[in-house]
């Protein structure tokens, strides 16, 4: 005989199975709007300038500080066999691979996911979202898709800017500081990396964007209109993004290499 | 019963996680003239309107627009449905990353293919008709509440609705506010020949405009008619929502035990 469940575990496995449902369906929902979005592609654009342009700064500065800690760390190490040439090969796979979409996409649902979290239940809250329904437009085609869309088209070309200006960061230690020879450093790396180790980044970013975009409106919209409700959304989308990141990356990672 | 009624609602049974809001409700709402809906807070006034615009639906019995039973139209036809309807929520419910003119020009732009200059002059004239023409720059956050409400009028009667719904339109405005605000709704109602239903509290500012008053409490109707006969109504119920009198059927003290034994208690 099988041993009871608890009934609390029994209730939160419930719980999850249900908002995993809800998930489920919203996304397929979303997927149904694609063509139409596309259409007005206008409404996308802003949204690509509200997630994507306005996290430039933090993107940047942080690709540029992670670039250097790599470029330090790994000449550390890699002086330890003499193979300091290699620095440039090494910081490329790390950043083009994994630190670059993984990075990029936790500060994302630190920045982007926040704001589009609260800014849709602050719209449930005080009713923007009823009165949109009441003037018979879809809040999901007219508000949320835009949004979910921007945060898809920003991730990569986010990924992309936090992976180049970290290589910046790294040749700036490795090579400015540390003495690794620049002709060295930049030939083994365009010699090592290949296509497919780009791709494998440009995989994971677009992966992340779908999933931190579509947790973040999707936690937005059903958010309780209360403050509170509005305050716990936002929590849940940087929790729920940055675990769902993680575990994505693993298995992307396990499946590519 | 009204022979012309744009919105009737028959035998309505509705209830939110087993608590029954409604219990048999019948209202009747005339083509052409302005109808509050009024009671105490948390009788289900909003629920009414949320369940005459198709945003709920009644658990039993019948809610007909226009000939038409919500409760059977698909998701389409009820946003079809809306078009023809315009409603001011409670703060105006303003697109807040709009301007005053985007604002009253979101319906347009959204159902209809107009070019901009008739756009324009559409707008422009409906900010005109509730006298906000000079702050089509404004964004909503620069707007006090009495404007942000007239705003919410003008795009709610921007695509020329047959019925216009303002749920607890007079609430937090100061006297001047209010009086515009009613003002607006017995004008626009008469001059654009629309059907008005109000949905409020405030007894005096509603009687002054209302043709027809509902009054609901405990999940039914208890009186209609025009405001007059319910001021001076003998049913006490009636007589203690009407005159703002603190003790009546509606028990000032929220039930408790015996005061003296829990003072003891407390002790």
């Amino acid at each position: 005989m099988l041993p009871a469940i608890p009934r609390e575990l029994w209730q939160s496995l419930q719980g999850a199975l249900i908002a995993l449902g809800g998930y489920a369906l919203f996304a397929v929902r979303l997927l149904v709007e694609v063509p139409r979005a596309l259409l007005r592609f206008r409404l996308v654009i802003d949204q690509v300038h509200n997630a994507g342009t306005l996290s430039l700064v933090i993107i940047m500065l942080s690709g540029l500080f992670v670039g250097m800690v790599l470029g330090l760390q790994g000449f550390d190490l890699l002086e330890r066999f003499g193979s300091e040439e290699s620095l440039g090969t090494a910081v490329a796979l790390g950043l083009l691979k994994e630190l670059g979409p993984v990075v990029t996409a936790l500060l994302f649902a630190g920045r982007a996911g926040t704001a589009l979290a609260s800014e849709l239940g602050l719209m449930r809250a005080t009713d923007q979202i009823a009165a949109m329904e009441m003037m018979a437009v879809d809040p999901v085609r007219r508000v949320v898709m835009p949004r979910f869309l921007g945060g898809v088209i920003a991730m990569p070309l986010l990924a992309a800017i936090f992976s180049m200006i970290g290589l910046y960061g790294a040749q700036l230690v490795g090579v400015q500081l540390m003495g690794v020879d620049s002709g060295q450093f930049w030939s083994q790396m365009r010699g090592a990396v290949e296509t497919a180790d780009v791709m494998e980044g440009v995989i994971k970013s677009v992966v992340f964007g779908v999933a931190c975009s579509l947790i973040a409106v999707y936690e937005g919209y059903h958010s309780i209109p209360t403050a509170e409700g509005v305050g716990r959304a936002t929590t849940r989308t940087v929790v729920i993004s940055s675990v769902v990141v993680l575990l994505l990356d693993y298995i992307l990672t396990a499946v590519m290499r | 019963m009204t022979a012309d009624a744009i919105v009737r609602v028959r035998g309505l049974h509705y209830s939110i996680g087993g608590r029954p809001i409604f219990d048999a409700v019948d209202v009747d709402i005339a083509r052409g003239a302005v109808t509050a809906v009024m009671g105490p807070s948390g009788t289900g006034k909003t629920t009414l309107l949320r369940l005459i615009t198709g945003q709920l639906f009644a658990d039993r019995g019948l809610v007909e627009v226009d000939g038409k039973d919500v409760g059977q139209q698909s998701r389409g036809e009820i946003y079809r449905m809306r078009r023809r309807m315009g409603m001011l929520f409670q703060n105006g419910a303003l697109l807040t990353d709009l301007s005053v003119y985007d604002n009253v020009a979101f319906p347009l732009r959204e159902h209809t293919r107009l070019p901009e200059r008739l756009l324009r002059h559409v707008v422009l004239t409906k900010l005109q008709a509730v006298g906000l023409r000079g702050a089509w720059q404004l964004m909503p956050a620069e707007l006090s509440g009495g404007m942000s409400r007239r705003v919410a009028i003008a795009r709610a009667i921007v695509m020329d609705p047959e019925l216009l719904i303002y749920d607890e339109p007079f609430v937090g405005l100061d006297p001047i506010s209010m009086g515009v605000v009613l003002r607006l709704i017995r004008r626009l109602n008469d001059t654009l020949g629309l059907t008005s239903i109000v949905v409020s509290h405030d007894v005096r500012e509603v009687s002054a405009v209302a043709d027809h008053l509902y009054l609901l409490s405990g999940g039914k109707v208890v009186a209609s008619g025009p405001p007059s006969a319910l001021a001076d109504s003998d049913r006490e119920d009636v007589r203690q929502f009407m005159h703002g009198l603190p003790d009546g059927p509606v028990p000032f003290h929220y039930p408790a035990p015996d005061y003296d034994q829990q003072l003891r208690r407390a002790r």
